[in-house]
């Protein structure tokens, strides 16, 4: 179990790596560069020039990535943004926070439904409440998610002025638990229906496939009931692939964060991201990207190691588990 | 990507006693007994076939744009904001331009922004899976790193910083999430050929002494097309959704071109929201029903393509 | 050294001095080591030794059975020959010429004439061609027959293995297991072999159906003389069909010899006990001394010390705890045990 960890922290290394080289790369297929949008260009020339210089920008491609690695690796260092100043560590430190508030509210709520929906739904299939499971799933999927968080917003907050309709707390003296738990209702609803939808049918057939198992017949055969037959033998088998939906929930939710925040204005990650992006903030976009993938990596990996030991019959064969 | 393994792994490990089931079950195209089962099969999803009528629908109207729309979805009129009247029976935008036009190309678009990435996506990704899992070895594992590279990044952060780099627009739109798009792919490809190269028929095609190529495209890749087609159907929604989602914030097909997306990405103001509905609720509408048209008709593709189903 | 004198009793000795014709395909001390990759690196710390060593000589014209429990590397023989494994070891000689040296080209052409039926109807056929595309293909790739003439000879190959002609536009799930069996064989014919393995064609067949697919198999032998190379899992199977049989535990060969007086005297306590496993319609013979064998075979990844078969041969003395017994006999029946039966 410990050389499998270690394997695969090995693997991941070199995925990193090349996360960071994909990442330079976008970046240096930009056209126009934050100077440009600093500098009043009525500026004499050798002004740009030095703060060209200052920002490192003349330097060979391959030297600047090897100076932001060895900065990274070294001191932690990501550099500073290119806009505010401000270290982009700090930056995204101080973004992180909410958008893991966000997305980890989503995710648990949404597999809280999800979970003993799709249980319910595939031990009584063909039902009507299988029925409504499988279609509120769907349009779970089909919804886009800025549509739903704007009727939300329509309904919720202009119309029945129940809730707040963006930012994390309320302007002066808020900030309280219950203060940021209103401000975190309608985003969290939002994205709570992706994962629920996405993750009620993944749940139903995964537990199809277990019911109709050999071992299953013979629990009922055996006179047990329907109801142990599916709480004691079928769930606890059903759900080990669950594991793996978190692996795949965490990069998908960094992308409705993006979304989310922006209709929210809900301070994290993903509105700094946009605001980035749109100033062409090079060094903070190349943090964030990394960080966001270091925390997809890191998730990965989890779940894999969890799920290597939740299935008795993963722990011996390293080499499937390790390339998935 | 457990679940599509999960998926492609039962076939190989199907034991031989089902096997008359199972590969009567293995439909296809071209075979009138299994054709036949596979309609079958299809049919049994009601809200399917209603997508399959929806969709089609939708298509014809892209397909015909130009005769049905009653004015230029570009032109604009002297009506701003209107409400929906005889003359406009969808109103106008707030620059004036006839809504139910706009979405009737909108939907041309936003089906193509769908189509157009999904296939460039699937044979970017068809290739590398099908290189990856029959060569193995480093060529595998060149891949599959690259793979998991691609992977690492959120999506649409990803998207969204080449959009900004390349410049948003209907053509890069489609490039983008096309060569954006294929690591999923690539995957589910590569372990269905895994699953596929384990077959006999495989090693017998090896011990015949074909080429390589032929192996490959003949005997394998025609059986690895079911999965890739599911998830194909699904990831067109995806794209829609995806388009959608870049539009929203600024970098996806930009006005005067119309898209869903972009129909309701404008219609977040308040004003719009509050006393203008007709601006927001036809896209949305529209959007919702064809993206959940394309995913029940995904769904009814999994069951009635898949081999372990034969009802 | 021992390659050698394993060579000699077993091949060229045994096949020589029956007079008989030169071996078509000959083993050479033919290894297949699969590499058991563990720890943090995936190097590999052992390995399974599925075919350690075996030479053997399969005559023109002739069905040699090769029949052993399942795990003990026959298969992987077969698929070595084919060309399905690359042997970590040994020589396999078709014709007298190692194949290992030929180039791309040359080695797909040498494949035609080496041809093999599958276990599993079920999955050998490619599920989505029809079958008289499934038997034109081999043809049209190796320019067997002009193309015009491809259809006739399908309708040929479908008549040969006996299949009704209209076969050709019909899939393989419309067949049953012991059809799509035939639709294997006339595959394999396509290409005129010399030699087909036929690794346990009939196990997973009716035993209604397996009498005729053998039969099948023994007329075409007849017609075209072809040779077999005959993979069984048990005596039972083969003993119908072979000319000599030849006897693999745990990757080695324990015994080999004509197909008659191995079942009559066998040598090796192993052969014994296979035989013995079969049960007996004459009630006066039932009280015979017999061989059981107890246990599981042990894993090839590592096999015993000495001879492989002590751990569960009822006869084993010290001296098989320490070496290795090698193949040797005269007549053409030789076995690797120390106190042959």
């Amino acid at each position: 179990m410990f050389n499998y960890v270690i394997r695969r922290l090995l693997i991941a290394l070199p995925v990193l790596l090349g996360v960071t080289v994909i990442n330079f790369i976008i970046m240096r297929m930009a056209p126009g560069n934050p100077v440009d949008m600093l500098v009043n260009p009525k500026l004499p020339a050798a002004a740009i020039e030095a703060k060209r210089l200052e920002l490192g920008l003349n330097d060979p491609a391959y030297m600047q990535y090897l100076n932001w690695l060895r900065n990274l690796v070294l001191h932690g260092d990501l550099g500073y943004s290119m806009i505010s100043y401000a270290p982009v560590t700090e930056l995204i430190g101080s973004r992180m926070g909410p958008t893991l508030l966000l997305m980890g509210a989503a995710l648990v709520l949404g597999l809280a439904i999800a979970i003993p929906l799709g249980v319910l739904s595939a031990s009584r299939q063909y039902s009507k409440l299988d029925y409504t499971a499988v279609t509120g799933s769907f349009l779970g999927i089909s919804i886009p998610n800025f549509f739903l968080g704007l009727a939300l917003i329509y309904l919720f907050s202009l119309q029945l002025n129940w809730l707040p309709s963006s930012g994390m707390r309320e302007l002066g003296g808020g900030g309280g638990f219950l203060d940021v738990l209103l401000h975190l209702i309608l985003p969290v609803i939002v994205l709570t229906a992706n994962v629920a939808g996405r993750n009620i049918r993944y749940v139903r057939s995964s537990m199809l496939e277990i019911l109709d198992q050999d071992y299953l017949r013979t629990a009922r055969a055996k006179g047990l009931r329907e109801f142990l037959v599916v709480n004691r033998h079928a769930m606890r088998n059903a759900l080990i692939p669950i594991v793996t939906v978190l692996g795949m929930e965490i990069p998908i939710l960094f992308g409705g964060a993006v979304v989310i925040e922006q209709i929210f204005s809900w301070p994290g990650i993903g509105q700094l991201t946009l605001s980035s992006i749109m100033n062409r903030d090079y060094s903070t976009i190349m943090g964030l990207n990394l960080a966001a993938a270091v925390i997809v990596i890191a998730a990965n990996l989890l779940t894999d190691i969890a799920y290597a030991l939740v299935d008795p019959r993963i722990k011996n064969s390293y080499r499937g588990a390790a390339q998935s | 990507m457990n679940l599509f393994k999960r998926y492609l792994g039962r076939k190989a490990a199907l034991p031989a006693p089902f096997g008359a089931e199972w590969t009567a079950a293995e439909e296809g195209s071209g075979n009138t007994g299994s054709r036949k089962m596979f309609l079958r099969r299809f049919r049994k999803h009601k809200l399917a076939v209603a997508g399959v009528a929806v969709l089609g629908a939708l298509i014809v109207c892209a397909i015909l744009a130009p005769i049905i729309a009653p004015y230029s979805p570009t032109a604009m009129t002297d009506e701003f904001g209107a409400a929906p009247s005889w003359k406009h029976l969808l109103g106008t935008d707030p620059v004036g331009r006839d809504q139910l036009s706009r979405l009737i190309y909108g939907a041309r678009v936003s089906l193509s922004v769908g189509i157009g990435s999904m296939l460039i996506a699937s044979v970017i990704g068809t290739v590398l899976g099908l290189v990856s899992g029959y060569f193995g070895r480093w060529v595998d594992n060149v891949i599959m790193r690259v793979t998991d590279m691609f992977m690492s990044f959120p999506y649409i952060m990803l998207i969204l910083v080449v959009a900004s780099i390349v410049g948003p627009g209907l053509t890069n739109i489609i490039l983008i999430l096309g060569f954006l798009g294929w690591p999923a792919v690539a995957r589910l490809v590569r372990g269905s050929v895994l699953a596929v190269k384990q077959t006999d028929y495989v090693k017998a095609s090896v011990a015949l002494g074909y080429r390589t190529p032929r192996i490959l495209f003949r005997h394998v890749l025609p059986n690895t097309v079911a999965p890739i087609l599911i998830f194909a159907t699904s990831g067109v929604a995806g794209a829609i959704l995806d388009e959608a989602a870049l539009s929203f914030l600024g970098l996806g097909v930009q006005p005067p071109d119309a898209s869903w997306g972009n129909m309701l990405a404008s219609a977040q103001t308040l004003t719009v929201l509050t006393s203008q509905p007709w601006l927001w609720v036809p896209p949305g509408v529209l959007m919702i029903a064809g993206v959940l048209s394309i995913n029940f008709i995904g769904d009814a593709l999994r069951d009635a393509l898949d081999p372990r189903n034969n009802k | 050294m021992r390659n050698s004198e394993l060579k000699d009793a077993v091949g060229s000795a045994s096949v020589r001095s029956a007079g008989e014709a030169a071996p078509l395909l000959e083993l050479d001390a033919l290894q297949k080591h699969y590499p058991v990759r563990r720890g943090l690196l995936n190097r590999p710390q052992s390995s399974v030794r599925a075919v350690d060593g075996v030479s053997l000589a399969v005559r023109q014209g002739e069905a040699l059975g090769l029949v052993g429990e399942s795990g003990c590397g026959k298969s992987t023989i077969g698929r070595a020959i084919v060309g399905l494994e690359k042997p970590t070891g040994g020589r396999i000689l078709f014709e007298g010429e190692d194949m290992a040296g030929y180039s791309e080209a040359k080695l797909r052409n040498a494949r035609t004439k080496l041809q093999m039926v599958f276990q599993d109807p079920y999955s050998s056929l490619n599920p989505r061609m029809t079958v008289g595309s499934l038997l034109a293909e081999p043809l049209r790739v190796h320019g067997i027959v002009p193309k015009p003439d491809a259809a006739r000879e399908v309708d040929r190959l479908l008549d040969i293995v006996g299949l009704p002609r209209n076969s050709q536009d019909r899939y393989p799930h419309e067949f049953s297991g012991g059809q799509r069996q035939r639709i294997g064989i006339a595959r394999a014919l396509a290409l005129k072999p010399k030699l087909i393995v036929c690794d346990e064609p009939v196990s997973a067949l009716d035993v209604s159906i397996q009498a005729q697919v053998l039969n099948l198999l023994k007329d075409l032998q007849q017609e075209f003389d072809l040779t077999y190379l005959f993979i069984a899992h048990g005596l039972g199977a083969v003993r119908y069909i072979s000319d000599r049989i030849a006897v693999m535990y745990l990757g080695k060969l324990v015994e080999v010899g004509p197909a008659k007086e191995l079942f009559l005297r066998p040598k090796h306590p192993y052969t014994k006990a296979l035989l013995d496993a079969y049960p007996v319609p004459n009630p006066q013979l039932r009280n015979r001394e017999r061989i059981m064998l107890q246990g599981d075979a042990p894993s090839p990844a590592d096999p015993p010390r000495g001879c492989r078969f002590h751990t569960r041969c009822p006869l084993a003395t010290p001296q098989c705890r320490e070496s290795e017994p090698e193949l040797k006999g005269d007549g053409g029946h030789a076995a690797a045990c120390f106190f042959p039966l």
